[in-house]
C-alpha cells in the first residue's frame, strides 16, 4: 500500500493553503474540539470492537477524519427547516454528529441493530445518521448521490431568501460519479447559484483503489473553477487549518449565496469498512495525534490528562454497549412501518 | 371539456394556485416551451432545468425535504432509467429513517407507445415504477381522471409517480368526464388556455377558468364499463382501447368488464376481486414488455388467492420482450396490444369452460 503521497507535508494542502497553523483557536475552543475528536475516535474504536465481537454486522466510519469533521460539526448553524444548514453527509461523519451534539450511545444502538435505534430502528448500518431536528438528512450507502440531492436544498433556501446554507459532503472516490457533476453544474447556474458548501474529504483510496488509478486532474478543488467556484484543496488532518478553511468558506456561502469548492485532505486510519479488516494503519498521518501533541506543546493539556481521558471515555462505551447489547432488536413485523408517510399501506394488506 | 394534457395543466395551476406546488421543473418545462408535450404552459412556477435526470429527481427530492412542493418532470420514461437508484432513494428515506423524513414529491413522466416514437420515445415504465416500494403510482386513462389524479399526487406526503399516457394525451374527454368549473367547450377552452404558436406567445397571458377541486383518491379504481362474462385489468391507454374492444363484443353477446386501475401502487384490490367473483375470467392488458410485468403479478396473486373461483387460466396480454419498439409503423403495431388482439383474447376468454 502507498501512503508516500499521502503526509501533510507532500499534500496539496501544505503549498496551497492561504490559512495554515498561524491562526490559533482559543484554549477552551482547542480543548472542546480535542475532547469531541477523542470521543469520535473512541466511538468508532468502540464499533470495531462490537463488529469483531458479533454485536454488529458491518462496520464503516470515520477515524481520520476527526480534524475536519468535528470543526464542521462545530460550525454549522444548526436547527429545523430552510433558515437553518442542511447537511447531507456520508457514512464517516461520526465525529460531525458528535460536534453537534449527538448521543454517542445511539451510535451504538445502530452498529446492534436495535428497536432503539433513532436513526433507522435497526435498519441501516451504523454511521449511517439522520435527524431532522438538526437538517441531517438520511445518510445512504451510495457515495454519491447526496451530490445530486443537496441542491435540492439550497434550492429552497435560495427561494425563501434564507440565511441558511447546504453543505454536501462525500469522498474522492464518488467525485467519479456523474451526481458530483450534477452538483457543479446545479448549483452555479448563472442568475440561479445556489448556497452550497460543497465538500470533498480526499483520503486517497476508493474501497482498495488509490487515487492515482480514478483521477486525472491534479486537485478535485480545481473542477470547481470550471464553474467558476471559489475552491481550495486543504490539509484536514490540520485542526486549525480545517477550521479556518471551513469558516471562511462557509462565511463566503452564507454572505455570497453562491457555492464554494472545498477539498480537505484526510488520512483513512482503519481501511475502507470492516470488509477491509478494519485496523489500524499506521503509515497514514493520525490526525488525533497530532492534535494531542500540539496541546502538549501549547501547555494546554498534559499526556496523562489526555490519556485519563481516552480511559475514561473507552470505559464509559464499553458499559454503554453491554447496556445497548440487552436493548429489543426490531420485531418482524415492524418491516411494515414506515412505508408510507400517511399511513402504513401495503400491498397485500389483509 | 378539456384534453388530458390540458386537464394536466389545470391540476398544476390549481397545485401551484392553491396546494401549494412551489417548482414545477424539468427539461424545457418552463418559457418558452413549457414542456414537450405543453403540459407546463404558463403556469408561475415552472422553470427549465439542466439536461440532467439525475439531477432533476435530486432537485425534487431535495426540495422536498426541505418542505416545498416540487412536481418535477422527466421528459420522456426513457430517460428516467439513469435515475433509478435516486428514485429508490426517493422511496426508501421514510423507510429508512424510521418515520424522520418524508418525501413529498410527484415525478411526471410520458409513457408508453403510440406517438411513432421508435426506440427511445414508447418506452413504459409501469413495470419498473411498480418495483420501486415506496412510491405511490398512478396513470389515469382520462382528462378528469388525470385532473384528480395529479391533485392527489400534489398533496400526498409520499412521492407520488404520475405516468402520462403518451398516446391519450391530445384526446379530449368523453361525456362525464368533465373537469368541474372548465367550460364545456373544447375550443372555448384552448383559446384561454392554451398559448398561441409564434411571435404573439410571449405576451400572451392565460385565463384560467373557475376550476373547483377533484381529488381521485389514490388507490381506487374506476369500473370503465360493467360485465359479467370477463374482467379487463389494465391501465393508461389500454382502457379506451379496451372499452371499444367490449363495445364490439357486446354485438357477439360477450359482455366484458373494464377495470380502470388508475392507481398501480398502491392497488384496488378489493375492486380486482369483486370483479374477478363476478366474472370468473381475467384479461390483464399493459404496455410495458411482458417479462416481470405488473400484469403477471395480478395473476399470481388472483392465482394465489382466488384459483377456485377462475373459470379460465388468466391471461396477460403485454408489450413483445424485445428490447425496442421499432418505428415502422408494423413494428410499432407488432410490439404492443391493440383492439384486435384484445378481442381475440377476450373472445377466446369468454369461450373457456373449466
Amino acid at each position: 500500500m502507498s501512503t508516500s503521497a499521502h503526509t501533510a507535508s507532500s499534500s496539496p494542502a501544505s503549498s496551497s493553503s492561504s490559512h495554515s497553523s498561524d491562526h490559533q483557536l482559543s484554549p477552551e475552543l482547542q480543548l472542546r474540539i480535542h475532547e469531541l475528536m477523542l470521543e469520535a475516535r473512541v466511538l468508532e474504536e468502540r464499533l470495531i470492537t462490537m463488529y469483531r465481537q458479533g454485536d454488529g454486522y458491518f462496520w464503516i466510519g470515520g477515524p481520520g477524519e476527526e480534524a475536519f469533521n468535528v470543526p464542521l460539526g462545530l460550525l454549522v448553524d444548526k436547527g429545523t427547516g430552510v433558515e437553518h444548514d442542511y447537511l447531507h453527509l456520508h457514512y464517516r461523519s461520526s465525529a460531525t454528529l458528535l460536534a453537534m451534539g449527538a448521543d454517542p450511545v445511539d451510535a451504538l444502538r445502530q452498529m446492534k441493530n436495535t428497536a432503539t435505534d433513532p436513526y433507522s430502528r435497526g435498519r441501516n448500518f451504523a454511521g449511517h445518521y439522520s435527524a431532522r431536528k438538526w437538517n441531517v438528512v438520511p445518510v445512504s450507502s451510495p457515495i454519491e448521490v447526496q451530490y445530486s440531492i443537496a441542491p435540492g436544498t439550497a434550492m429552497a433556501q435560495r427561494a425563501t431568501q434564507s440565511k441558511g446554507i447546504t453543505i454536501v459532503t462525500g469522498g474522492d472516490a464518488g467525485t467519479a460519479e456523474g451526481d458530483f457533476a450534477t452538483c457543479l453544474v446545479w448549483s452555479s447556474r448563472k442568475g440561479s447559484e445556489l448556497p452550497m458548501l460543497i465538500l470533498v474529504t480526499n483520503n486517497q483510496y476508493g474501497i482498495s483503489t488509490p487515487f492515482e488509478g480514478q483521477h486525472g486532474e491534479e486537485r478535485i478543488s480545481d473542477r470547481g473553477k470550471a464553474f467558476g467556484m471559489p475552491t481550495a484543496t486543504i490539509d484536514g488532518n490540520d485542526v486549525e487549518t480545517s477550521w479556518f478553511a471551513l469558516k471562511k468558506a462557509m462565511d463566503y456561502v452564507r454572505t455570497e449565496r453562491k457555492p464554494y469548492l472545498l477539498e480537505a485532505m484526510v488520512s483513512r486510519l482503519n481501511g475502507h469498512s470492516s470488509a477491509s479488516g478494519a485496523n489500524f494503519v499506521a503509515n497514514e498521518v493520525d490526525c488525533l495525534a497530532r492534535f494531542e501533541k500540539k496541546l502538549e506543546e501549547r501547555k494546554l493539556r498534559t499526556r496523562a490528562e489526555m490519556d485519563e481521558m481516552r480511559a475514561r471515555m473507552t470505559q464509559e462505551l464499553l458499559e454503554a454497549s453491554k447496556r445497548v447489547r440487552e436493548e429489543p432488536q426490531p420485531k418482524p413485523e415492524s418491516i411494515w412501518d414506515y412505508v408510507f408517510a400517511d399511513k402504513n399501506y401495503v400491498a397485500g394488506e389483509k | 371539456m378539456a384534453t388530458m394534457i390540458q386537464a394536466i395543466r389545470m391540476a398544476l395551476h390549481v397545485g401551484e394556485e392553491r396546494l401549494g406546488v412551489t417548482d414545477i421543473f424539468g427539461e424545457d418545462v418552463g418559457p418558452p416551451l413549457g414542456g414537450a408535450f405543453t403540459a407546463t404552459q404558463n403556469l408561475k412556477t415552472a422553470w427549465n432545468s439542466p439536461l440532467d435526470e439525475r439531477g432533476i429527481v435530486g432537485m425534487a427530492i431535495g426540495l422536498a425535504l426541505a418542505g416545498r412542493r416540487p412536481v418535477a418532470e422527466i421528459q420522456f420514461c426513457d430517460y428516467a432509467f439513469n435515475t433509478i437508484d435516486l428514485l429508490k432513494i426517493a422511496g426508501n428515506t421514510y423507510w429508512a429513517s424510521a418515520g424522520d423524513w418524508n418525501v413529498p414529491m410527484v415525478m411526471m413522466t410520458p409513457v408508453g407507445a403510440g406517438i411513432r416514437g421508435s426506440i427511445y420515445h414508447s418506452h413504459s415504465f409501469d413495470a419498473q415504477a411498480t418495483r420501486t416500494p415506496g412510491w405511490k403510482i398512478v396513470m389515469p386513462s382520462n382528462p378528469r381522471d388525470a385532473y384528480g389524479l395529479m391533485l392527489s399526487a400534489i398533496v400526498d406526503p409520499n412521492p407520488v409517480m404520475f405516468l402520462k399516457p403518451k398516446a391519450l394525451l391530445r384526446t379530449k374527454a368523453l361525456p362525464g368526464e368533465e373537469i368541474p368549473g372548465e367550460p364545456a367547450d373544447l375550443k372555448t377552452l384552448s383559446k384561454m388556455i392554451d398559448a398561441p404558436v409564434g411571435e404573439s406567445r410571449s405576451r400572451w397571458k392565460p385565463e384560467w377558468p373557475r376550476l373547483e377541486e377533484l381529488y381521485v383518491p389514490i388507490g381506487k379504481a374506476r369500473t370503465a364499463r360493467a360485465g359479467r362474462d370477463v374482467t379487463v385489468l389494465t391501465y393508461g391507454r389500454n382502457v379506451p382501447m379496451s372499452v371499444s374492444a367490449a363495445d364490439e363484443l357486446a354485438k357477439e353477446g360477450v359482455e366484458v368488464e373494464v377495470i380502470d386501475l388508475r392507481s398501480l401502487h398502491p392497488y384496488d384490490w378489493d375492486a380486482i376481486k369483486a370483479s374477478v367473483q363476478k366474472t370468473h375470467r381475467v384479461l390483464c392488458v399493459n404496455e410495458d414488455t411482458e417479462v416481470t410485468n405488473f400484469g403477471e403479478h395480478l395473476i399470481r396473486r388472483l392465482v394465489e388467492e382466488l384459483f377456485y373461483e377462475l373459470y379460465a387460466p388468466p391471461k396477460l396480454l403485454a408489450g413483445a420482450h424485445v428490447p425496442g419498439i421499432g418505428l415502422a409503423d408494423n413494428l410499432e403495431h407488432a410490439s404492443v396490444p391493440h383492439k384486435d388482439g384484445i378481442k381475440s383474447a377476450l373472445r377466446e376468454l369468454a369461450r373457456h369452460e373449466p
